[in-house]
């Protein structure tokens, strides 16, 4: 803003505008243009002439829903999905269930070495999670880990935790151990901002700490429950890194594990990226439908707890 | 304010007459508590000490001692990590240092822009824009990442350090919380006096409200820098030259040879464990900085 917009009253009018150039640029050009492309892509595909042979032969033609028909009725994405599904419906419940009791005990009256905990609890969220996944897959393999070692030693069973429903524990066991320390710290945070008074009711009706836990602190900690809940599940519907970097350790992760997996498949191995086009919306329809459908039941939910 | 660094809320008054009456042993430590934070700060901290020992193990010693027991490789496999490809995990290390740190600053230039602005102005599409904005949050990162990739590759710009640093400069979320940040800690009586005292409005922007949204900037230079550092899907899509690889996908490319070549496992503990130095560095310098009442801020609004 120059000299001439200090004077004239419409500097401050057009100052917004100004500011917001960057972002609108940047938007337009690695948000707006991929996903509107992407779209485009979807609904076309390559059509291929006689034996497909000389320049004019291959073809980009418009294909309808078809690449979406193929998506849905394309068993890898829809048994990557569900694998997906049961993966989360380990990852979610156990890493927030840790998450609450974590903030609840650095919450709580008399306890030792809080700050250290918290830190050490923390500090995967430092940690990328190609580099958690290589940890921790170093960890199941049987040659190099202390697991193993001490199974043997004690003459127990050695599953195998690289295949079959093991691989689902091993694996949430990696986000877990990445994603509880942040959402330790949000819950937590927000533990620290009631105010003293509603402790010192509670103790005054001589409430005992597990009482106030569950009456009062986990129900005032609600809204950060419910963000820290609805991120998880985004998270854990786009899981990518882990299953990518446990692959070249074991044989039994097939390539297409999570549907990200599948839609990198098709664009970049198979090369079909009108194929991998259709399964990205789907994808992102699919999100966007839960977090809507999500945010609105939660704010239904709170309105109805405001009118009671 | 409340941060990562200790700062507890003096005990509230009454607290000592409460407990006057318990055992002494209860009054000096919460058991249950302390165990169940220790028990997790065991768990999260295995696999880093796992990674520290083995670090020191040579090749045959990683599949024959005790996991455990500190190896006596440790020079030697830092020397084989330096000699691998001419060094080429140092080049990884300043590739994400580069697109971090750089990509970082950006974001939180472009953040606090935005932000100041959506905080501060009332304007038409205003909440529109900020909605839009906001759904990029919740945009599965493949959908953006494979038509950039090949819409990049239009403008011949793939396999480049812009092909990854470009798209990650516009974080929705680093605009939301800045946006959240400056309406809480820059007045508009200030932004107002500014205006009297006759200054335009960018000079009000630099000298007067980006001070006071430091600590929140911060914060999202933060989030950001770890954002970009982890990222894995971005550079895997768009690099194929190892030497503008960063570190997350040259660990990968390493630990991948390594399935044909046991030998390399040594170099992929000991690079992923020189990996998690830095960051766990800056965590240790900066955490008294690093302000996460803006998320519960926000969790609240």
């Amino acid at each position: 803003m120059t000299s001439a917009a200090r004077r004239r009253p419409y500097g401050v009018k057009g100052a917004p505008y100004g500011f917001l150039i960057p972002a609108t640029i940047l938007f337009a050009l690695f948000f707006a243009l991929p996903i509107g492309y992407a779209v485009y892509l979807s609904f076309r595909k390559v059509h291929v002439s006689g034996l497909g042979l000389g320049s004019g032969a291959r073809k980009e033609v418009w294909a309808g829903v078809e690449n979406y028909t193929d998506a849905l009725t394309d068993s890898e994405l829809t048994h990557g999905a569900l694998r997906v599904l049961g993966y989360g419906c380990i990852v979610v419940p156990v890493m927030l269930g840790l998450a609450l009791l974590f903030a609840l005990m650095l919450d709580s009256e008399r306890v030792r070495l809080a700050p250290f905990t918290r830190l050490a609890i923390f500090l995967p969220y430092a940690v990328p999670g190609v580099v958690a996944a290589l940890m921790w897959g170093f960890l199941y393999l049987p040659d190099v880990s202390p697991f193993y070692y001490v199974l043997e030693k004690l003459h127990l069973p050695q599953p195998d935790l690289l295949d079959g429903g093991p691989l689902y524990l091993a694996m949430s066991n990696i986000a877990v151990w990445g994603g509880t320390g942040f959402n330790m710290i949000v819950i937590y945070t927000s533990l620290r901002s009631i105010p003293a008074e509603v402790y010192e009711a509670a103790r005054l009706d001589g409430a005992t700490p597990l009482q106030t836990a569950l009456r009062i602190k986990i129900p005032m900690v609600a809204p950060s429950l419910v963000l820290t809940f609805f991120f998880s599940i985004i998270a854990t519907l786009q899981v990518f890194n882990e299953p990518t970097t446990l692959k070249p350790l074991t044989n039994s992760l097939p390539l297409t594990w999570s549907p990200l997996m599948t839609v990198y498949q098709d664009a970049f191995r198979k090369g079909d990226i009108y194929q991998a086009a259709a399964e990205a919306v789907i994808i992102a329809v699919v999100t966007l439908v839960m977090s809507f459908g999500f945010l609105r039941a939660a704010n239904r939910r709170q309105k109805q707890e405001a009118t009671r | 304010m409340s941060s990562l660094a200790v700062r507890e809320a003096p005990p509230a008054a009454g607290t000592t007459g409460a407990i006057r009456n318990r055992p002494p042993l209860r009054r000096r430590i919460a058991l249950v508590p302390t165990l169940t934070l220790v028990l997790g700060a065991v768990y999260t901290l295995l696999p880093v000490a796992w990674v520290v020992v083995a670090s020191t193990k040579s090749g045959s010693e990683l599949f024959s001692t005790f996991t455990f027991l500190p190896g006596t490789g440790f020079a030697d496999n830092i020397r084989q990590l330096d000699a691998y490809r001419d060094g080429v995990y140092w080049t990884w290390m300043g590739n994400s240092a580069l697109y971090a740190g750089l990509g970082a600053l950006l974001s939180t230039c472009v953040s606090a822009l935005s932000g100041y602005a959506l905080a501060i102005y009332r304007f038409r599409g205003r909440e529109a824009l900020f909605n839009i904005l906001l759904a990029g949050v919740l945009m599965p990162p493949i959908i953006l990442a494979v038509p950039q990739y090949l819409l990049l590759a239009k403008a011949d710009l793939t396999d480049s350090y812009l092909s990854v640093l470009l798209p990650q400069i516009l974080s929705p979320y680093g605009v939301y919380l800045a946006r959240i940040y400056a309406s809480a800690a820059v007045p508009t009586d200030v932004v107002e006096a500014g205006r009297m005292d006759g200054a335009g409005e960018w000079r009000i922007f630099t000298r007067v409200a980006l001070p006071m949204m430091v600590p929140g900037l911060v914060t999202v230079f933060l989030f950001q820098f770890v954002a970009v550092w982890n990222n894995f899907l971005l550079p895997y899509i768009m690099l194929s030259d190892d030497e503008k690889f960063p570190i997350t996908l040259g660990l990968y490319t390493l630990l991948e040879q390594g399935s044909n070549q046991p030998a390399l496992y040594t170099l992929v503990i000991t690079g992923a464990f020189l990996a998690v130095l830095p960051l766990i560095a800056l965590f240790l310098v900066i955490q008294r900085f690093w302000s996460l009442d803006l998320l519960s801020g926000a969790v609240k609004s």
